[in-house]
């Protein structure tokens, strides 16, 4: 095998493939990543996998001689990064790979590729969407998936594809985070539902290109005609500009949240997101992880407070539209925030019942009346 | 004990120990015996532990050390000139912490007045355990006992009236020793000790009651008391007459606030069942959480302790979310400890479940999560707490921890 590509591409398409290399490999060598050259003007093709994730990216490249080579994928993400500005020639030589840009030349011993496993085939695509609104929206939901493992279910975030609807949701038991999005369904009454691992999907979400489209792919989904397209077991792809990634579902059902949301409040606020998010981060300085940060509600003013006895203190007031009884209640920081900081309009609602029962955040919805697309249910903290 | 011709042997049964319920412990050359238990290839040989730099000093030493003249303050330059064939351990917090820890819980099993007065040293008021226990010196035995089988140390206990005399006694009869010195007794035992065997008296003090003459504790006790009042002041001389007569009304204050809530249980042999393992593990959980709720704690560290029968030991611990004194959370962190240990298939001598990091309950806030019930596993503890003080703590308790009956069908 033996190219010459352009240093920046080239550099991108590594960091970006070297993203789902597992930290500690089961098989050494799952460290690897695999360079393919199929030649006949294709382009080069990156791939990692971990059994659970697999990425795949192309570069375009000046093909001399076609060939594959696996190689430690951490070594190579770390030279492409700190390669000078030049083209890059890579070289494969028995072996070794032999990567030289500039004056600058490494040598790398590659791995056994024939012990590499086949990355999953990328299920059949079942719509797409803005690359821009789904980020947001995996921003906006995966916060409050869990990060503890003990409980699987929780680490996910759910996906519903029901026609052309999209709804994330993920849930940690202490607050419930829901997005609805349009999507453009493969087939009209599409109904499926999909646990992917939080943290991949964030991370997946994160590295798409802006300004193109997303496709998703779902290895069980039903389609139009009532047929389960069934591709062998749960699994997701994403692609977007030519980089694919794949990773297994996890396997649960997810929890059924919306019975979770209050019919009734008893209290509502209206108050404008950016100030309301400032005046919180001021006043959570004070509290740690498991201190309360207190509001207290009354006809067109909260205040904030945080701190007591003999710990530092902190209070802000802020002017808000209130409407119902004076409220106190008081939440962990970091979960009041993590809603809050996700709500996408300039007004956010907060919705009250009782100081023990759960309070719900929700964006402005455009329409007076129409149901908000991001709904955001959060759990106080008892003070004693 | 103490009897009319000096130190003579215990007379079994005896009730020479009414009203002497204070015991003074001390443990025996504690860091260099911990030493010992946690590196095999040490025992039987001198063991000396402290600074190694060339300024280091001894911080304890085994009594086979001492045999050669080594004691703790010594630089451990002149400690190795004299024991040259001594190992040497830097001294390990932590692990005497640890030791520290589980002894004082051993302590605390006998009575909650128990004053810690640094990590190997204590001092127990038994009054109010006679009736759980017997007597002072039986107490003193079973303590003993109980230290030298489950934590392979051993401890000399002092048991007098009070707490000046109690830890003249330990001394004395260091180490791994019992002395009881009878209320009849006491001044026959103090008088012929040295000035400054007296609580308060250092150097300046001594050289000063030698000037007048007073050498003994039984000098002083014979002594004008206006005499030494004028010489020492109101507060030391008037400490000085009452000590001298064996009168020291310094009660036990167990007053550090736990750290900690711990238990564990060595078993009478060894196991390597993973099943008797967990199953002492949630009865230990039951056992701790019970004590955080009766003591208005919750903590959020769960420990995990597991010492294989070589006496080696490994200790675990997972911070959970929220802080807890509930059984059932205790025990799902204590039993991931446990899988995550990689023991299941050792024998193992000891496990003990401890939770760190407490709180007081009425001041920890809670962060509810939806879907709890109303009345969840927390409630349903507090209400074996109130079952178990009403007809005992066997009365009521998880079905796995439920003796079998031959009449079970």
């Amino acid at each position: 095998m033996r190219f010459r590509v352009d240093r920046d591409a080239f550099t991108d398409a590594v960091a970006w493939t070297a993203r789902a290399l597992p930290a500690r490999p089961a098989m050494p060598v799952l460290a690897g990543m695999r360079l393919e050259l199929p030649g006949g003007g294709a382009a080069l093709r990156l791939s990692s996998f971990d059994y659970e994730v697999s990425a795949r990216a192309e570069v375009a490249v000046d093909t001399e001689e076609t060939g594959a080579v696996l190689v430690s994928g951490r070594l190579l993400a770390e030279i492409a990064r700190n390669l000078p500005a030049e083209p890059v020639n890579v070289e494969s030589d028995g072996a070794h790979v032999v990567v030289t840009c500039g004056s600058a030349r490494f040598t790398l011993l590659t791995l056994p590729l024939e012990d590499y496993p086949t990355l999953p085939d990328m299920p059949q695509t079942t719509g797409s969407l803005a690359a821009g609104t789904f980020t947001t929206a995996v921003r906006q939901v995966s916060p409050a998936a869990s990060r503890d493992d003990t409980l699987p279910m929780l680490t996910g975030v759910n996906i519903t594809f029901s026609g052309d609807t999209l709804t994330l949701a993920a849930t940690d038991r202490y607050r419930i985070a829901v997005r609805e999005l349009w999507w453009r369904p493969e087939y009209p009454d599409l109904s499926a539902s999909a646990l992917v691992p939080a943290r991949t999907l964030h991370d997946t979400a994160r590295s798409l290109a802006p300004g193109s489209n997303v496709d998703i792919a779902l290895s069980t989904a039903s389609g139009g005609d009532g047929a389960i397209l069934s591709q062998g077991e749960g699994m997701i792809g994403f692609e977007n500009g030519g980089r694919r990634t794949t990773t297994r579902l996890i396997d649960s059902d997810f929890v059924k949240y919306e019975t979770r949301f209050p019919a009734d409040f008893a209290a509502r606020a209206e108050v404008a997101t950016a100030p309301l998010i400032e005046a919180v981060k001021r006043v959570a300085l004070v509290a740690d992880r498991s201190t309360p940060l207190r509001l207290s509600f009354v006809e067109s003013e909260v205040v904030l407070e945080a701190g007591s006895g003999d710990d530092a203190q902190a209070a802000e007031a802020l002017g808000v539209n209130f409407q119902g009884e004076p409220m106190r209640i008081a939440f962990t920081p970091e979960y009041f925030l993590d809603g809050l900081g996700a709500v996408q309009s300039e007004l956010a609602h907060l919705n009250f019942t009782t100081p023990t029962k759960p309070a719900v955040i929700n964006d402005a919805p455009a329409e007076e009346g129409a149901r908000p697309e991001f709904r955001y249910l959060v759990m106080p903290l008892r003070a004693s | 004990m103490i009897g009319p011709r000096g130190i003579e042997p215990l007379a079994a049964g005896t009730d020479e120990d009414a009203g002497c319920h204070i015991l003074h412990i001390d443990m025996d050359a504690f860091f260099a015996s911990v030493e010992q238990l946690e590196h095999p290839e040490a025992r039987g040989r001198p063991v000396i532990v402290g600074g190694t730099g060339p300024r280091g000093v001894v911080a304890s030493a085994d009594y086979i050390a001492r045999t050669y003249g080594v004691h703790s303050a010594m630089p451990m330059v002149r400690a190795l000139r004299l024991c040259p064939d001594a190992i040497v351990f830097p001294p390990d917090g932590a692990s005497y912490r640890r030791a520290s820890e589980a002894i004082m819980d051993v302590f605390r099993s006998f009575t909650p007045a128990v004053e810690q007065v640094s990590l190997d040293e204590a001092f127990l008021d038994v009054s109010g355990a006679r009736r759980l226990w017997g007597g002072p010196v039986r107490i003193a035995e079973a303590i003993r006992e109980r230290v030298r089988r489950e934590q392979r140390l051993t401890c000399s206990v002092g048991i007098a009236p009070t707490k000046f005399v109690a830890k003249l006694a330990s001394t004395r009869c260091k180490p791994d020793g019992l002395l009881l010195v009878p209320t009849t007794r006491v001044t026959d035992f103090l008088h012929p000790l040295p000035v400054g065997a007296l609580w308060g008296v250092g150097d300046k003090t001594e050289q000063a009651l030698v000037r007048l003459g007073l050498r003994t504790v039984g000098d002083v006790a014979r002594a004008e008391p206006d005499m030494l009042r004028h010489e020492f002041g109101q507060a030391l001389g008037g400490r000085l007459v009452a000590l001298s007569q064996g009168q020291d009304d310094r009660p036990v204050v167990s007053h550090t606030p736990d750290k900690s809530i711990g238990s564990e249980e060595t078993f009478s042999s060894d196991v390597d069942d993973p099943e008797v393992i967990r199953r002492e593990l949630l009865r230990l959980s039951e056992k701790v959480a019970r004590r955080l709720r009766a003591s208005g704690h919750v903590g959020r560290t769960v420990v995990v302790k597991l010492r294989r029968a070589d006496f080696t030991t490994i200790t675990r611990s997972r911070t959970l979310g929220e802080a807890t004194d509930v059984a059932r959370e205790v025990n799902a962190a204590a039993r991931e400890l446990y899988a995550a240990a990689g023991l299941e298939r050792e024998r193992l001598r000891l496990v003990g479940v401890r939770v760190e990091g407490l709180t007081a309950a009425a001041e920890t806030p809670r962060q509810l999560a939806f879907g709890e019930q109303e009345n969840g596993w927390r409630e349903a503890e507090q209400a074996m707490d109130r079952v178990a003080q009403r007809f005992g703590p066997d009365a009521i308790l998880p079905a796995a921890l439920a003796k079998s009956d031959e009449n079970d069908v």
